[in-house]
């Protein structure tokens, strides 16, 4: 998901210690933070605005669009689910370490009812000039800044290192989408394109992925197959290409993924799909200068 | 976390699915005791966690206690792969008739549990998928409402296999596994299944409500890793020892990964993997007293780029650290994200080192600098 600078956010476990920290800073990048909750906590304030014991309560008093969820990971599915019977369809899912069966059944339900889910284990996201949701530095004026470049990242650490290379390089963000680091995701590397090929604002994308899993191959596969970077560049880098390769369990995992995964076979189909794959981070602003020029 | 195959096969008895009967032991004499208690015809199986280990010779056959008790002193001991062989399982060998395949694991593309279902199973599934992949059925399930007993034998044709199928996805569940595979799920002959075999692995985020699971798994691995390695995971950090020389110190995954291919790729060799990311970042200090700890670093590389864990709080750690323990290894330094400002005065003031404002070249300085110092002491 893309947010804008007129989406208002709930932030679901407003009263933690990271999330008074982070509700300032993403109010300093302009975010409208309307509410919060945390429960046993309803009727007070937190960092300048009601808190609420339930979503639903809180949707009740005002609009939301979007909400942010800095909960542990024990208590994400049912605060998801709050969130859902509330009526959000935004919401960006911050706790590492959900259990991942957990994350399937949150998801699926976000799914049915038409709501965009980023995580969990997620950064966040941040449209540069407009509004930051999650634990990025969209404040940081040397690692974002208004501009065409797209980016999907599955690590907040590199993907951070990646926005600043592009800051450095002379360009910015169209909008910064960390899809998360854990194995089942809301949204995955190939959605997270697509929102990308459809907004305008964005004339080229960067994939920052890492080994494990098929994601970048599939999202690789979707840009082959329909040519999509004859219509906008897209740029990569794949963290972990000399990691020596991880011992697998059994068999299911092969016959499910194949030969896929590692980092040299996410190189390989990025490649066959027209992307430029860097070997360095700092390889990016030569190569942006390029593509954009 | 991987499941030992004999605690895999009590968690598989305990869900009402049918495996041979067997006992773990360590030594050869216990083995032919086993054996004996059996009734002379048995299966002795390393207890290893490493794929294809019929092929590498890690399962063998007895007729006899004797025969057992030869078997076992022969695979106790040896490697297989990069594991040792500490225990085998001796089980009563079963009369077979037919062996399937039959698996369950978290898929991130269907974003639920996947089974994977053959009538052709055994040692050579993987061939079977490259050769005629239609033999082997994938059915995604709902988690929200379960595999039914219609699908399972839809999947299986079987109504016994069925109720094995659905068995197994109830202990997927109630065990919170990533992955659950029988391979071979035998028929004997009379046509009931039994688990010749078990991997599973369970969910490492599901520790907290899976806690009783988790130190049961525990008990029956024991101690692993390395000294340093323990010492890591005891604080709650994750630490692998390579046998390079540039120590590395980074936070989160994708950044750690990425500083250590950074510095394979300019020619030098990472002394170890160590991730502080999450809410782990408070914990700098400990983790570089655990970087240090290695008598092979010869230079050390923080490398810190801060989204949520903050570089001022973890380049704080790292100062406490330095002052100390004093270490006789130079420091090289990249800063950058949350905190930066404070971070990199922190750094300047207290030690006196200059932070790179290119992550590539303070890469390329621990490198050259471990070089040196390796060739210094050779």
């Amino acid at each position: 998901m893309i947010l804008r600078r007129d989406d208002s956010l709930l932030v679901q476990g407003i009263t933690g210690k990271q999330a008074s920290f982070w509700s300032e800073k993403m109010r300093a990048c302009g975010t409208n933070i309307v509410a919060g909750t945390s429960p046993g906590k309803g009727g007070t304030q937190a960092a300048g605005v009601p808190v609420y014991e339930s979503a639903v309560l809180a949707a009740k008093a005002h609009r939301i669009s979007c909400s942010v969820l800095f909960t542990p990971p024990g208590a994400t599915k049912a605060a998801v689910l709050d969130a859902l019977a509330a009526g959000i369809r935004k919401l960006v899912v911050l706790a590492e370490h959900v259990p991942v069966h957990d994350s399937m059944e949150f998801i699926a339900a976000a799914h049915d009812v038409g709501a965009q889910l980023v995580g969990p284990n997620t950064a966040g996201v941040v449209t540069p000039g407009e509004c930051a949701v999650g634990i990025m530095p969209g404040f940081a004026e040397n690692i974002f800044a208004p501009g065409p470049v797209g980016v999907i990242s599955r690590s907040g650490s590199l993907g951070t290192l990646i926005c600043l290379d592009i800051v450095r390089a002379g360009f910015g963000q169209s909008a910064f989408i960390g899809i998360g680091g854990d194995p089942v995701l809301g949204t995955t590397t190939v959605e997270a394109l697509r929102i990308f090929e459809r907004d305008d604002a964005t004339r080229a994308v960067v994939i920052v992925g890492e080994l494990g899993g098929a994601m970048e191959e599939e999202a690789a596969d979707y840009a082959a197959a329909t040519q999509l970077t004859k219509r906008k560049p897209l740029l990569a880098f794949i963290a972990g290409r000399t990691a020596p390769h991880g011992r697998r369990m059994g068999h299911a995992g092969a016959i499910v993924t194949g030969s896929r995964g590692s980092g040299e076979s996410k190189v390989r189909a990025l490649r066959e799909a027209g992307a430029h794959v860097l070997d360095s981070p700092a390889g990016l602003g030569p190569v942006l200068r390029n593509v954009l020029s | 976390m991987n499941v030992p195959e004999h605690v895999g096969k009590a968690l598989l008895r305990e869900g009402g699915i049918v495996t041979p009967e067997g006992r773990v032991v360590r030594d050869a004499l216990r083995a032919a005791d086993a054996a004996r208690a059996l009734g002379g015809n048995v299966v002795v199986k390393a207890q290893i966690s490493a794929g294809k280990r019929g092929k590498s010779g890690g399962i063998a056959f007895a007729s006899t206690p004797e025969e057992a008790g030869a078997r076992a002193a022969a695979l106790l001991g040896t490697r297989i792969g990069e594991h040792r062989v500490e225990e085998v399982l001796v089980e009563a060998a079963v009369a077979i008739d037919r062996e399937l395949y039959a698996a369950i694991l978290n898929d991130g593309s269907s974003r639920s549990p996947l089974v994977l279902f053959s009538r052709e199973g055994g040692v050579d599934i993987e061939e079977l998928n490259a050769s005629a992949p239609e033999k082997i059925v994938r059915e995604a399930v709902d988690i929200r409402r379960g595999l039914s007993e219609e699908k399972a034998r839809e999947i299986t044709g079987d109504a016994k296999v069925a109720d094995v199928l659905v068995r197994m996805y109830d202990r997927f569940i109630a065990l919170d596994c990533e992955l659950l595979e029988i391979n071979p799920l035998a028929l004997d002959d009379s046509g009931a299944p039994i688990a010749l075999d078990c991997k599973m692995t369970i969910d490492d985020s599901a520790r907290r409500r899976q806690a009783a699971l988790f130190e049961r798994l525990e008990a029956a691995v024991g101690p692993y890793g390395t000294a340093l390695e323990q010492r890591a995971r005891a604080a709650g950090l994750y630490f692998i020892e390579l046998d390079g020389e540039v120590g590395i110190l980074a936070n989160g995954a994708g950044l750690t990964m990425t500083t250590l291919d950074a510095v394979n790729m300019q020619g030098g060799r990472p002394a170890n993997f160590l991730e502080i990311g999450g809410e782990a970042y408070t914990k700098a200090t400990t983790a570089l007293e655990i970087v240090l700890a290695n008598p092979h670093v010869k230079s050390v590389l923080v490398n810190f780029c801060g989204a949520f864990a903050r570089t001022d709080v973890m380049a704080e750690g790292v100062v406490a650290a330095y002052e100390a323990l004093r270490p006789s290894v130079p420091f090289f330094f990249s800063i950058h994200g949350t905190g930066e400002e404070q971070a990199i005065a922190l750094v300047r003031q207290r030690l006196g080192i200059e932070p790179y404002p290119l992550m590539d070249d303070a890469v390329s300085a621990a490198v050259q600098a471990a070089k040196a110092l390796v060739g210094v002491s050779a």
